[in-house]
């Protein structure tokens, strides 16, 4: 098949760990859990402090919109409390003393689906959100109304970030919960279509996935050229299966779901063994990292213990980054914790982490045609400049889904990114006033026309 | 811990590029021509060339100076205005000239105007063009080149065809630059090298340049209605320096690859009326400053649908 090409930036691969399989973090002894890890409402808690928990036992919960949370190791809650998080919100935590048991929960069972509805209620006690870093509640994903409107499952095993191979990993050595997970969608979600894409530059997941796929019909692997952003969800969609999602509306609108092929994975696990999510494979890389590696760490870990259990640092880090470098949040300090949506811990030393000094724009065009969404920056920033919101809007800077990949080719090393964020917020706050000033217009209007009449 | 973490916005991780290793690539893509032309001219060549360099990098840092900004001489920009603008020059020239054109692109074109990346024009030629109009005597000297003895260093290849003479000019001879013209028009092949240079290294893309002077080549064949008088037509004058080197400046022109297309087109259209129809021989650096007018409308007119984007 052919497909059609969107064009990408060609990013270093850094691949290290491409080969290296997980190692099982065990010796944790404290781990705090924020109460939020997925999009929607946080969770509140079901325990309080000096409770003893077990793995795998549901810690918090919250409403539709949301995902619970399961005790990562067994022991003693410590403490419940708010705190900052790299994302800038405060939220509840709760902080878990392991026995260094690891004991699981003697409640876990696998669940019992005899329906859809069961279906999404085990997705949803899975603890799976999106764990290519956005944490979109899978339940909520996979919950639709009408499951003939779904003509293709996209599974996305792209990982078309520097350094990150968590999603190799699970597709070369996790390859049996793949396969159940490709099952799973046929059987519950009625897949007639499922398209597993993943980069060139991954032969090992490539091979293992035709493994799996060659004699089903419903199954196929799309390999994609390494060009990032390929995992960005529109450009994923439409380098598989050639459609556009227009501004707006959701995959499902065309038609497509996306789901990560370790998000599937962990589902099967779930399904399988009643293990819900607990764990995370994480990269561990980055230049001051001293051995670069996979390694399986609790949910909750602080960053200092990962870091420190992979091998600790050749040298001090100046910037810690959770994902990958093109996304990925920097971190305040080390004792962040791992998220359920941590893909990568990176370490950089300061020549790398410090940002480079801006210099004037000099029109060379990189970012216009770099753009995977075809924005036009230097237009954008100019707008920004005006404070002109009428020509923000026009120009579509909510689209930019800020992969990174204008800043990544900018000789004149500008940040773009923070630009355009800065941009959709003030352009949202600008058409929520025209919004509330056109409503008060026409209130006013009836009002005169109520008079007159 | 105590140590504190360098915070940022995404991305972590830049690519190779910088400005000053752009403009690097240029400079050592405009050197075939410059050594060519020290061949071809004489020494002479080396004293334009460096009157106008070193011009540039002093009147640039004497502005950003005087002006408390930034310097900017590291960036190298000026050293490629100033090597453009002495290849736009006559061997003959005489320096101080050189210097006030100088003066006129990197003062008034590129520096009032705020700088690397702001100017509307391509500094060089606006410097070039200012100079044809004040000191034109002097700038519509035909050199000769070392060794000439026959009729042909009489006048610029232009003339020579204009005049119905082309026969006497060999495509090899076109092609080596021993003729006359300004210092860095001549040598062909020592362009054509460094605009290949440059699209290797991804400085430039192939868009304007091949627009541009395959609309002259089209253009004279209608008008000569000879492939080989077409042939001369485009390796004569500025054409490919101007092809190469100027309608290429990221500042002064568009962005988009669609936009490019247009600029190349525009500057082979009017090439075209100036060289056949105008009163000058030469019309590529008209042509190149009328387009870099344009430029802004053209970004506007070929800017890009936003992948999925619906209109408001």
């Amino acid at each position: 098949m052919k497909l059609p090409h969107m064009r990408g930036v060609r990013v270093p691969h850094r691949k290290n760990t491409a080969g290296s399989r997980a190692v099982w973090m065990k010796n944790v002894k404290t781990v705090t859990i924020p109460l939020s890890m997925h999009i929607g409402a946080p969770d509140t808690p079901l325990v309080k402090v000096g409770d003893t928990v077990q793995v795998g036992e549901k810690i918090a919960e919250g409403g539709y919109m949301s995902s619970p949370i399961y005790a990562s190791v067994s022991g003693t809650v410590k403490k419940i409390d708010t705190a900052l998080m790299s994302n800038g919100y405060y939220i509840q935590n709760v902080t878990i003393e392991s026995d260094g048991k690891l004991t699981p929960w003697e409640g876990l069972k696998p669940p019992v689906i005899n329906d859809y509805a069961d279906f999404i209620a085990a997705v949803r006690d899975s603890g799976v959100v999106g764990l290519g870093g956005a944490g979109f509640p899978t339940a909520v994903k996979l919950n639709v109304k009408d499951l003939n409107q779904i003509e293709e499952f996209v599974i996305n095993g792209a990982e078309c970030e520097p350094y990150i191979t968590s999603d190799t990993i699970t597709m070369t050595y996790r390859t049996g919960y793949v396969e159940k997970g490709l099952e799973i969608l046929k059987k519950y979600m009625n897949a007639r279509k499922i398209i597993i894409g993943i980069e060139d530059n991954k032969p090992e997941a490539i091979r293992a996935m035709h493994a799996i796929t060659d004699s089903d019909p419903v199954c196929s692997v799309a390999v994609l050229r390494s060009s990032y952003p390929q995992g960005a969800e529109k450009v994923l969609i439409y380098n598989t299966t050639g459609k556009i999602v227009p501004e707006g509306k959701l995959p499902l609108d065309v038609g497509v779901v996306v789901m990560n092929v370790t998000s599937l994975a962990v589902l099967a696990e779930y399904i399988e063994t009643g293990m819900p999510l607990v764990n995370k494979c994480v990269t561990v890389d980055g230049p001051a990292v001293a051995s670069p590696r996979n390694v399986i760490a609790p949910i909750g870990t602080p960053l200092q213990d990962v870091f420190d259990f992979a091998g600790g640092f050749v040298e001090a880090p100046a910037k810690v980054v959770y994902g990958g470098p093109m996304m990925g949040i920097a971190v305040p300090n080390l004792q962040q914790p791992i998220l359920k949506s941590t893909n990568a811990i990176l370490a950089f030393n300061r020549k790398e982490g410090e940002m480079a000094k801006e210099t004037p724009c000099i029109r060379c065009g990189r970012c216009v045609n770099t753009c995977p969404m075809r924005l036009n920056p230097p237009m954008i920033a100019k707008a920004m400049r005006d404070k002109n919101y009428e020509g923000l809007a026009e120009l579509k800077v909510n689209l930019c889904m800020e992969c990174g990949a204008c800043v990544f080719v900018c000789p004149a090393k500008r940040n773009m990114i923070q630009r355009h964020k800065l941009a959709k917020s003030e352009l949202r706050t600008w058409q929520q006033k025209q919004a509330e000033q056109k409503k008060r217009e026409e209130e006013s209007r009836a009002k005169e026309g109520e008079s007159n009449g | 811990m105590g140590e504190k973490l360098i915070l940022s916005v995404s991305p972590h991780l830049t690519g190779w590029r910088t400005t000053q290793n752009i403009m690097l690539d240029v400079i050592i893509a405009l050197c075939p021509a410059a050594i060519a032309s020290v061949i071809i001219f004489g020494l002479r060549a080396l004293a334009v060339y460096a009157a106008t360099i070193l011009s540039a990098l002093i009147f640039e840092f004497l502005f950003d100076r005087i002006m408390k900004k930034e310097n900017t001489i590291r960036d190298f920009s000026a050293v490629i205005t100033g090597m453009l603008l002495a290849m736009n020059l006559p061997v003959t020239i005489p320096l101080w000239q050189a210097v006030v054109g100088t003066f006129f692109a990197i003062v008034v074109v590129k520096c009032l105007f705020g700088g690397i990346g702001k100017n509307f024009a391509n500094p060089a030629i606006a410097g070039r063009i200012v100079m044809l109009l004040a000191f034109a005597s002097s700038m519509s000297a035909v050199p000769a080149f070392r060794g000439s003895v026959d009729a042909i260093s009489s006048a610029t290849p232009l003339a020579i065809l204009g005049n119905g003479e082309g026969a006497s000019l060999s495509l090899v001879r076109l092609l080596i630059g021993t003729h006359s013209g300004a210092l860095g028009e001549t040598c062909a092949a020592a362009l054509l090298l460094g605009g290949i240079y440059l699209l290797v290294r991804g400085v430039i893309s192939w868009h304007t340049p091949v627009v541009f002077i395959g609309v002259v080549y089209v253009g004279s064949l209608i008008v000569t209605g000879s492939p080989y008088a077409a042939l001369q037509y485009i390796l004569s004058g500025g054409l490919i320096l101007g092809a190469v080197f100027m309608a290429t400046d990221y500042v002064t022109t568009p962005t988009s690859k669609w936009g490019q297309i247009v600029f190349g087109l525009g500057c082979g259209l009017l090439t075209l009326l100036i060289r056949f129809w105008g009163s000058y021989p030469e019309g590529v650096s008209f042509s190149i400053l009328l387009m870099n007018i344009l430029t802004p409308y053209i970004d506007k007119w070929t800017r890009r649908k936003p992948f999925g984007g619906v209109a408001a």
